[in-house]
């Protein structure tokens, strides 16, 4: 190898400092996995205490190792309600807001109009507003005005704080699009409508379905605002928040194990789904 | 998962065309028009005092439906696997079938929660719920939230309640309330940190810097404050709540309290947080029955008794089976069947006697486990220590109000 | 009929938040100035001064609330930067499962994770009880109910927020930039302050929008890991509208903290010329 070859060589492997690099991106790999360990320290401290065999209702120390807590996870009526209101919740207010969020998406990528500004502002004040500063204010609405607060207040608030999100991640899909597709569909003598339905639909699709799951997930896990709104009704946070005061029965740790496996199974599933589309 | 984290979303926030200035005060202005539509306050509520014949008025034409829909506190009855037998009798007696729900986890919340509903005369979802004697259950009987009750349908209340829990000061001649169970508050310990605890003023002792607990309810640590100064919380001016005040203040000043709790202070001892801490009589009584090595004393002070009271919400929809139910437990029979679960004080004495002859019919830990319920002094408190204790005060809101901008900046500093 | 689609398009979102997010704010500006109390009702009197009354009464939990959000923000980034950095850079093909690992833990109910803090930093618990029993702390040692385990919950509660947006900036350069960048500059400290900093930016501006927010109104943490002195201005004003029912001073609280937030926002997007940083995102 000449002097010259070597030189180039070396260049290519990041020259003379590559030594050193490598020791700081070792440690840098060690530290994201850190983090990552950290990250799931307090998962783990919950699944484990799911088969805590616990007599006394304070589920704090480690009595070993039972199956029982999986055998009796309906012992707890309230908790399996508030389970599913969750659920009931989340799906509604993920279908209002997905529908809303769109047309919202729509209205702001592909128009001009008067108002736009103003409709953009609003949207940024709902995310940069304090969820807190949100539900204080919902409640002040329904109290001044004498409505009761229940399933239909949560949902309204579930609404209201994702619909932002929605529209702004559909907006972005919008913008991205290329409109020659849909000229071209009106070319060929499709009506508006069909255009609609037919191209531009289709192609704003994959941001409708993240603007639904990021409502969905936003809702399913609202403490803040739901505890403002929810009047008599309880959610699966609002159950546990309650029960801290009680002592946590290990079939909380069970519900969250369980919902834990499902998201994993998901985000799994479209991670692989994903990488086999690309 | 939060969508705060989703790339699509990040994409689109960063793409945010910028907002004028222009944009903001139409907004504002906008705003400012609303203003005058948001004018009006919100609408007054107290209730008329009851009349006499408010009870004969309500109960005429009230009927028995043969359903009851029941909110109580969390592990606050006799539970086997999912059923609770004390109720499944209750329905073979009387044929109503009661919907049970642990919806109260506590006082203020609970009331928040239902206000708004009573206010606006609709039904909270339940006929019967338990509140504790206290700020809250004063201001649902001023607001004219209850049903008063009929007490010629409460005959077993008449024969078998004590007489300490009949006519309590926040509900003369319960006329809206009769006890469900009653709780003391006292100081529980560690006995592996703590030497041996008398008096209130080892929850102000220096060497548990950082281990001790105080409760956060404003009358709750307003009465120990008081007992700590030697007043009587009953006989208490707004001077001595100062007073108690600022003796609290520097307790949690020179960093002696670790932190004001909720129920949740039960977990803190367990875990070794706390070494000396205000506590509820049933709770200690349940670790202890569960092998823990902790102490309950009620202070030579005075400690707090509080009852935890069954009422119906005026807008109750089986308001006749709830009232079937409030006599029903008050059955000597019941009221063991509840005291053996519960652990705290029950409201009917004869059951003390019925404990001990259950405990007979046992043998092992059952047996043994039965006795100590049926010799604690925290369910069958002393004479001599029950002279010490005081409940908490009936407020006015205008009382209320100052207590809690004395006690509330101490507990949420 | 054209030009009327976009109107029709945003009227069903717009109106909803109309009503739901401008009218209440108008209402709690209007119960905020309101006299009374729950049992005897509320009465509008355009009484300004409880603002003045409120503020003073909780003036250290609104500093400290901001202070906390602070320091937990400014400790986000410090140590969000170099995990996004790496991953976005050295991640290689394996980049997403990295990322899918950050976000798994946020499939648990936030209340549910921080919960299991508490578990964890017990006294006696699994953390600390090791090492109080060989003798390397002190008995009465703790965490919970300190400074530290509050700002420690909100940074872990967080995180990921910050994590995401300043990786989804960082992908976005090309690392072809940075190769004629060092070529150029001749120094990877230059190339990265001159070239990478720069470009990511506009993710760290938006992870600080997500974060600081939120973090600075937060209850959660202060009421489960928090002691006597950690009380946020969330949880007063959670105790004043839901526990005491004062709505005038809970209102009067909780439209100060958006004040301030808002104007917060927009000052703090006005001193990085957000504009610009926008922009050169969006591409």
């Amino acid at each position: 190898m000449s002097v010259r070859e070597s030189a180039v060589a070396e260049r290519a492997a990041g020259g003379p400092a590559r030594p050193r690099t490598r020791l700081g991106d070792r440690l840098l790999k060690a530290y994201v996995w850190l983090v990552i360990a950290w990250l799931f320290l307090p998962i783990a401290v919950m699944v484990v205490f799911g088969f805590n065999d616990t007599r006394s209702k304070s589920n704090v120390t480690w009595q070993g190792f039972t199956l029982r807590w999986w055998t009796r996870l309906g012992d707890y009526p309230e908790l399996t309600e508030a389970v599913f209101n969750s659920l009931r919740i989340a799906l509604l207010a993920t279908v209002i807001t997905t529908v809303l969020g769109t047309l919202m998406g729509l209205a702001l990528g592909r128009h001009r109009f008067r108002g736009q500004g103003a409709t953009n502002l609003v949207l940024f004040a709902a995310i940069a507003s304090p969820e807190l500063v949100m539900g204080a204010s919902l409640l002040s609405l329904f109290i001044s005005t004498g409505v009761d607060t229940g399933f239909v207040t949560v949902v309204v608030a579930h609404v209201l704080f994702s619909l932002s999100f929605v529209a702004i991640t559909v907006r972005a899909r919008v913008i991205g699009l290329d409109r020659s597709v849909e000229e071209a569909a009106r070319d060929l003598g499709a009506s508006t409508w069909t255009t609609f339905w037919r191209v531009t639909f289709p192609m704003i699709l994959p941001g409708v379905v993240s603007g639904a799951l990021l409502a969905f997930a936003l809702s399913i896990d609202d403490f803040v605002i739901t505890q403002f709104t929810s009047g008599t009704v309880q959610t699966f946070p609002l159950w546990i928040w309650g029960a801290t005061r009680n002592g946590i029965p290990p079939q909380v740790n069970i519900m969250g194990t369980l919902i834990f496996a499902v998201g994993v199974a998901i985000a799994v599933a479209n991670s692989v789904t994903a990488r086999r589309r690309t | 998962m939060d969508p705060r984290t989703n790339p699509a979303f990040l994409r689109g926030l960063t793409q945010s065309r910028s907002v004028t200035r222009r944009d903001a005060l139409r907004l504002a202005g906008l705003s400012a028009a609303g203003l005058a539509l948001a004018g009006c306050g919100i609408q007054g509520k107290k209730a008329a005092a009851p009349s006499k014949d408010a009870a004969a008025d309500y109960w005429t034409s009230k009927k028995k439906n043969g359903t009851l829909r029941f909110a109580n506190w969390p592990l606050y009855i006799d539970k086997d696997g999912k059923k609770y037998p004390s109720l499944e009798m209750f329905t073979a007696d009387t044929g109503i079938q009661v919907t049970y729900q642990e919806a109260i986890q506590d006082n203020p919340s609970f009331f928040g929660k239902a206000q708004p509903l009573l206010a606006a005369g609709n039904d909270i979802g339940y006929d019967l719920m338990v509140l504790t004697n206290g700020i809250h259950l004063g201001r649902a009987i001023q607001l004219g939230y209850l049903v008063p009750l009929d007490h010629s349908k409460l005959p077993n209340f008449a024969a078998n309640a004590a007489q300490k829990v009949k006519n309590p000061i926040w509900d003369p001649n319960n006329t809206h309330t009769i006890p469900w169970t009653v709780g003391l508050t006292g100081i529980a310990y560690n006995p592996k940190y703590v030497d041996e605890v008398k008096s209130i003023e080892d929850l102000f002792n220096p060497k548990y810097k950082g281990k001790v607990g105080m409760m956060s309810d404003s009358q709750e640590i307003a009465n120990f404050g008081l007992f700590a100064l030697g007043v009587d919380p009953d006989k208490a001016t707004e001077a001595d709540w100062r007073k108690a005040g600022e003796k609290l203040k520097a307790q949690r000043d020179a960093g002696l309290v670790r932190k004001y709790y909720e129920n949740d202070y039960v977990d803190a001892l367990a875990r070794g947080d706390l070494w000396i801490t205000m506590a509820w009589s049933g709770d200690i009584f349940q670790q202890v029955a569960e092998g823990k090595d902790l102490k309950f004393v009620i202070p030579q002070e005075g400690g707090t008794i509080w009852t935890d009271n069954m009422c119906i919400p005026k807008t109750a929809q089986n308001p006749v089976d709830a009232l079937t139910l409030m006599d029903y437990v008050y059955q000597p029979k019941i009221a063991t069947m509840l005291v053996e679960a519960i652990n705290y004080i029950t409201p009917v004495p004869a059951t003390k006697d019925l404990v001990l002859a259950d405990a007979a019919t046992k043998s092992g830990d059952e047996k043994t486990s039965l006795e100590q319920l049926a010799n604690s002094p925290m369910i069958y408190p002393a004479e001599a220590d029950m002279a010490r204790l005081r409940s908490y005060k009936p407020l006015t809101p205008a009382e209320e109000k100052v207590l809690e901008s004395i006690f509330q900046p101490i507990t949420q500093g | 009929m054209k030009r009327l689609t976009p109107y029709l398009l945003i009227l069903p979102g717009g109106m909803w938040l109309l009503i739901f997010l401008v009218v209440p704010m108008v209402f709690m500006a209007s119960v905020s100035t309101q006299e009374g109390d729950i049992v005897n009702g509320f009465v509008q009197t355009f009484n300004v001064s409880v603002y003045g009354e409120a503020l003073a009464q909780y003036r250290t939990q609104f500093l400290r609330s901001v202070g906390y959000g602070l320091v937990a923000t400014v400790v986000s980034v410090a140590m969000a930067y170099p995990m996004a950095y790496w991953i976005a850079f050295r991640g290689g093909a394996r980049k997403s499962t990295y990322l899918l690992l950050v976000l798994l833990p946020f499939f648990v109910s936030f209340v549910l994770r921080t919960i299991s803090w508490k578990f964890l930093l017990a006294d006696d618990g699994l953390l600390l009880s090791p090492l109080k029993s060989t003798g390397l702390l002190p008995d009465d040692f703790h965490i919970l109910q300190t400074t530290t385990a509050v700002i420690g919950g909100l940074v872990y509660n967080y995180l990921p927020f910050m994590i995401l947006p300043i990786y989804v900036a960082l992908e976005r350069v090309d690392p072809r930039v940075i190769e004629a960048a060092q070529d150029l500059y001749a120094s990877k400290r230059e190339a990265f302050a001159k070239i990478v900093l720069p470009l990511s930016l506009p993710g760290v501006f938006a992870g600080v929008l997500m974060t600081f927010v939120p973090m600075t109104a937060d209850y959660v943490n202060a009421g489960i890991l928090g002691g006597p002195a950690n009380t946020m201005i969330g949880n007063i004003i959670q105790i004043e509208y839901l526990t005491n029912q004062d709505y005038p001073v809970a209102s009067a609280l909780s439209f100060t903290l958006m004040a301030a937030m808002l104007i917060g926002i927009f000052a703090y997007a006005r001193a990085l010329g957000t504009e610009n940083v926008l922009e050169a995102a969006a591409r």
